[in-house]
């Protein structure tokens, strides 16, 4: 079996040092290339440089280095177990032995740190010798279950142990045997398995930030686990999962469910909250059987919430295949023709604004504008995206005022951060596992919110609007922070938006904005992030109710876009409701004909995260029973209601997009903020954030039964 | 769950009889000496017996967690065990608890997990419950997994209760061929119970260590007296130990005596002897080095 090379470029992504300041130029370092690459560093002053021999060849790379990044610069792969990039270095698994000139005896590449005119050998018989050995002491206590163990096919020690390891072993004694660990309803463990490179606890106690695992006991005894047994607290749990090496910490959801080997993988996005976090869909035929994180420096690293990761058996459930019309007996199956004939019939009755739509949370940007343009040629400028509850729609005009300016990435830089009205832990987990890096490089964060864990120091400074004219007021410690601080950030969460006084709070924080100079030349730190993955699409798009729309008698017929979510005052009584989505929640129960569209697995769409991000979904099934992209039910309604859309192709749809919104062919397009003037602050309504339950939110997750246990044993975890 | 069955199969041990487990294991190696048994010769060397017929089962396959008497690495509840059960530090302790902390910088704080852990494990007879892992855990600003990570590290700290006195006989090599076996054998006919186990009275608990750094005066144990909280705590050696002497020592403790601490047949390097055969021997003149040293004689030569 050949070295899994797809694998060790996820274990090795893209390396923070590049062929810009490597001396000798060579085909090697390509192997471990990102997706999307980030602009390379400059290069660093030639006195923060050494130069070094990997196996004779030169290369120049900053002092900070170990060895085996030097060895990775120089596209050598050196085996490891323990060592990983976003990681502190453990140096436990010995995998990473090289020989280095000059010293006795093998060194630990991995906690080794480079020195000028190092001479690094990786190929002599020494460090053959010496990894077989190590390979041969990992495999003591290793069971031989390969054959039935879920990481066999993408298993680090497998493959290592087919290229670097001995044909046998020399240990006759019994192997040990440690209990299993029940970490909750996510991550299967079969501890028997593990090898103790502690990953998984760095990874829980450094980017999660809740400590839950350790190791205990000693020596042949030592056992990873919670000693006390509970649930994995954090919503980042999953993740230990791609880091464990080997088989000892798996999917639950995933067990003996596939192997690696079948799955046909396709490069997507996630929707399950508004971050974007790039992932690969994994099929088998028709049915999606897991998801897993692609690493993206910009978005999401190489982390993904669990949400993301396990709601995917949501898209199994609950699903809208045929269209339906209601009648005397409620909805029943209907060809396309009948469900379009009935919604002409209904159309024929309403005229201008009394046509309304209502987006959805997971509804694509095609579709989106497909839509507007449908009832714009109707007369009708009634539509909105259902997170949008306050009695004013958001102003989408300026495309910064709604935007994390600060991009995702930038947060790294922030040295003084500041929440507003946003619990960013259920909001968008890696975007808080940012955060929380900032925090750990030393960054000042201050909450005015719900005073909760967000896995890092924050102080809290109140948990209402009053909060934010205190911290205006006065010469309050923290605003004196900002104001000093050489990279301040502003972070307003999606609850605020839903709020009646937002106008007035949005003042205030743009006030704060001027007063301590958060935007200033170079740096924008005027942040909104959101919670649903078509929010800011819609708000690019300008999926916002039109001025004479605004005062509109109540709507004869209501269009839901998969939304689920409406308030009722939204959707009259009397109203005909056409529901267009790809699961029977709330909006479909209610409607008058459902038109099932495609999940986001399905279909091809395009995604803006908080940051202004354009991205997109790709097809990784075809789409179920008589089900259709949504942009094309859409489009092939248009004809029927004799408002015949103009594009024919995905594509064209594409060129209208980028008509109507150019970034859509743009990615990060920042703009300066503007003042908006507002009502007064309701001082006494605590900021609450939209997201109560982590776990559900969309109709995909809610339809998922992993969502729900892990809901259960939360509430258990509780008691 | 394995090693509950280990230690299950060790405690179903009859006195006069291996366990089936450990009988099957040896079955190979005891072949010769069953049929020798039967002809009333001595045993196979291979198949060593002590006084009682049981096998020694080696501790590379017993199971244990890093100390004797514990046998898990995780917590599993029991009544004296829970996250219901209640710590709660003296008032003399708190102060304790403070001056240990206070001898760190305050960003340092968890350097006093050890020393606090100590504490609370004298205070609460001996062993280190959930709650009193958790209160040394608020107290130094800890999560409660690294404070669990230190005691299920050290064999001195106890998970689970243990007896008014913690014998722990040294089972290291040179206590080994001093005799360090006939002591366990007399310790656990004296007392009734088998290394890991304690008394129904709750006066003992019996364990094995490893080298415990007195091998000179070997073989020797050490008692850890927890009858009388933090101010009546002791850890005391005992040293040069025949199987009377250590029948002595425990019939001293269960009345609440002091028997006499560390060797028992001397008090400096005088006099010499050693304990031969479960008796004490003088030793007369040189017995070992009596020969000018083999070369090489490596000398520094920066001296």
């Amino acid at each position: 079996m050949a070295l899994n090379m797809q694998r060790l470029g996820r274990m090795l992504p893209s390396l923070p040092v590049s062929r810009a300041f490597s001396t000798a130029a060579g085909p090697a370092a390509t192997q471990a290339t990102s997706p999307t690459p980030p602009s390379p560093p400059p290069p660093p002053p030639p006195s923060d440089t050494a130069e070094v021999f990997v196996d004779g060849q030169p290369i120049t790379v900053p002092k900070s280095f170990t060895v085996i990044q030097a060895c990775d610069a120089a596209g050598v792969d050196i085996p490891r177990f323990c060592y990983h990039q976003r990681l502190s270095i453990a140096g436990n698994c010995r995998m990473c032995l090289v020989e280095v000139e000059k010293s006795p005896k093998p060194v630990a590449s991995c906690a080794m740190p480079v020195m000028p005119g190092q001479k690094i050998k990786t190929d002599t018989p020494l460090v053959k010798k010496a990894r077989e050995g190590v390979m041969e002491f990992l495999l003591i206590n290793h069971p031989l279950d390969c054959p039935i163990c879920d990481q066999g096919g993408e298993c680090d020690l497998q493959d290592q142990a087919m290229i670097f390891g001995s044909d046998k072993s020399r240990f006759v004694e019994t192997k040990r045997a440690v209990d299993d660990k029940n970490l909750g309803p996510l991550v299967k463990t079969v501890m028997n398995r593990c090898i103790h490179c502690t990953r998984c606890v760095r990874f829980s106690s450094e980017v999660a930030g809740t400590e839950d695992l350790g190791v205990t006991g000693r020596g042949r005894d030592s056992e990873i686990g919670t000693y006390v047994e509970k649930l994995m607290q954090s919503e980042l749990s999953g993740n230990v999962i791609d880091l464990c090496p080997v088989g000892a910490l798996t999917s639950k959801p995933y067990a003996f469910t596939a192997r690696s080997w079948e799955l046909k993988s396709t490069e997507s996005v996630d929707v399950s909250d508004a971050l974007g976090s790039n992932i690969k869909v994994d099929a088998r035929g028709s049915e999606v059987m897991r998801i897993t994180p692609r690493l993206n420096e910009e978005v999401n690293e190489e982390w993904l919430s669990d949400k993301a990761r396990f709601q995917y058996d949501g898209l199994k459930r609950q699903r809208l295949n045929t269209p339906m019309v209601k009648g005397p007996n409620g909805l029943q199956p209907a060809t396309w023709g009948a469900a379009f004939e009935a919604i002409r019939g209904a159309m024929a009755g309403a005229k201008g604004d009394e046509i309304k739509a209502i987006a959805g949370k997971l509804t694509d940007a095609e579709t989106l504008v497909a839509t507007k343009d449908l009832l714009n040629r109707l007369g009708s400028g009634n539509m909105k995206h259902e997170d949008d509850v306050a009695a004013e729609p958001v102003c989408a005009d300026v495309r910064s005022t709604y935007l994390a300016n600060t991009t995702v990435m930038g947060f790294e830089q922030a040295d003084a951060i500041l929440l507003v009205g946003t619990n960013p832990r259920h909001e968008s987990p890696v975007f808080n596992s940012r955060l929380r890096k900032a925090f750990l490089d030393g960054a000042e964060i201050a909450s005015i919110g719900p005073n909760i864990d967000l896995t890092y120091k924050y102080q809290h400074l109140g948990s209402e609007p009053a909060a934010l004219s205190q911290l205006l007021a006065s010469e309050h410690p923290f605003l004196e922070k900002l104001k000093s601080a050489s990279a301040p950030a502003i972070v307003i969460g999606p609850g605020v938006l839903r709020r009646e006084d937002r106008d007035a709070v949005m003042r205030a924080v743009h006030e704060l904005v001027d007063k301590a100079g958060v935007v200033r030349p170079g740096w924008n730190g005027f942040n909104v992030i959101h919670d649903s993955a078509s929010r800011v699409a819609a708000l690019d798009l300008g999926f916002v109710p039109s001025a004479s729309a605004r005062s509109a008698p109540p709507p004869k017929v209501v269009y839901l876009l998969g939304a689920d979510d409406w308030m009722d005052r939204e959707v009259p009584e009397d109203a005909f409701v056409i529901y267009q989505g790809h699961h029977g929640d709330k909006g479909a129960t209610r409607a008058n004909v459902v038109l099932p569209g495609a999940a986001y697995t399905e279909k091809s769409g395009l995604y803006v995260n908080f940051e202004g991000r354009v991205q997109q979904t790709r097809a990784a099934v075809p789409v179920l029973g008589d089900a259709r992209e949504d942009w094309k039910i859409v489009r092939a309604l248009s004809e029927v209601l004799g408002a015949r859309l103009p594009y024919d192709t995905h594509s064209a749809v594409r060129a209208r997009l980028a008509e109507v919104a150019p970034h859509f062919a743009l990615i990060n397009n920042l703009q300066q903020p503007v003042w908006l003037n507002g009502e007064v602050l309701q001082k006494d309504v605590p900021f609450q954030s939209p997201v109560n339950n982590f776990y559900m939110t969309d109709s995909v997750s809610r339809a998922s039964a992993v969502m729900a246990k892990c809901i259960l044993a939360k509430q258990e975890a509780k008691n | 769950m394995r090693r509950a069955v280990q230690k299950l199969a060790l405690v179903a041990e009859s006195a006069t009889a291996c366990s089936s487990l450990h009988q099957q294991a040896l079955a190979p190696l005891c072949t010769s000496a069953t049929s020798a048994l039967a002809q009333g010769a001595s045993q196979s060397p291979l198949c060593q017996s002590n006084y009682r017929g049981r096998v020694f089962v080696p501790a590379s396959t017993r199971g244990f967690a890093a100390n004797s008497h514990d046998l898990f690495n995780q917590h599993k509840d029991t009544p004296d065990n829970n996250a219901d059960n209640v710590f709660e530090w003296t008032e003399a302790n708190l102060k304790r608890a403070q001056d240990i902390i206070d001898r760190y910088p305050p960003n340092y704080k968890a350097s006093a997990v050890i020393p606090l852990l100590d504490l609370a494990q004298q205070q609460n007879y001996g062993f280190l419950s959930l709650p009193a892992m958790n209160s040394v855990a608020k107290m130094l600003e800890m999560t409660p997994i690294r404070v669990y990570e230190v005691a299920t590290f050290y064999s001195m700290f106890n998970r689970s209760k243990v007896g008014k006195y913690h014998i722990q006989l040294c089972g290291t090599t040179p206590c080994r061929l001093q005799g360090a076996q006939h002591l366990q054998d007399t310790l656990e006919k004296t007392l009734g119970i088998h290394i890991g186990e304690t008394t129904k009275d709750g006066m003992f608990t019996l364990s094995e260590m490893e080298c415990m750094g007195a091998c000179v005066n070997a073989p020797m144990l050490a008692v850890a007296d927890y009858s009388g909280g933090v101010e009546g705590y002791s850890y005391n050696y005992y040293e040069d130990l025949t199987p009377a002497d250590t029948v002595k020592i425990i019939e001293a403790l269960r009345k609440g005596e002091k028997p006499k601490i560390n060797s028992q047949y001397r008090n400096k390097a005088e006099p010499r002897g050693v304990i031969q055969d479960g008796k004490w021997t003088p030793s007369e003149g040189t017995l070992t080095l009596t020969t000018p040293p083999r070369g090489p004689i490596v000398t520094n030569p920066d001296l």
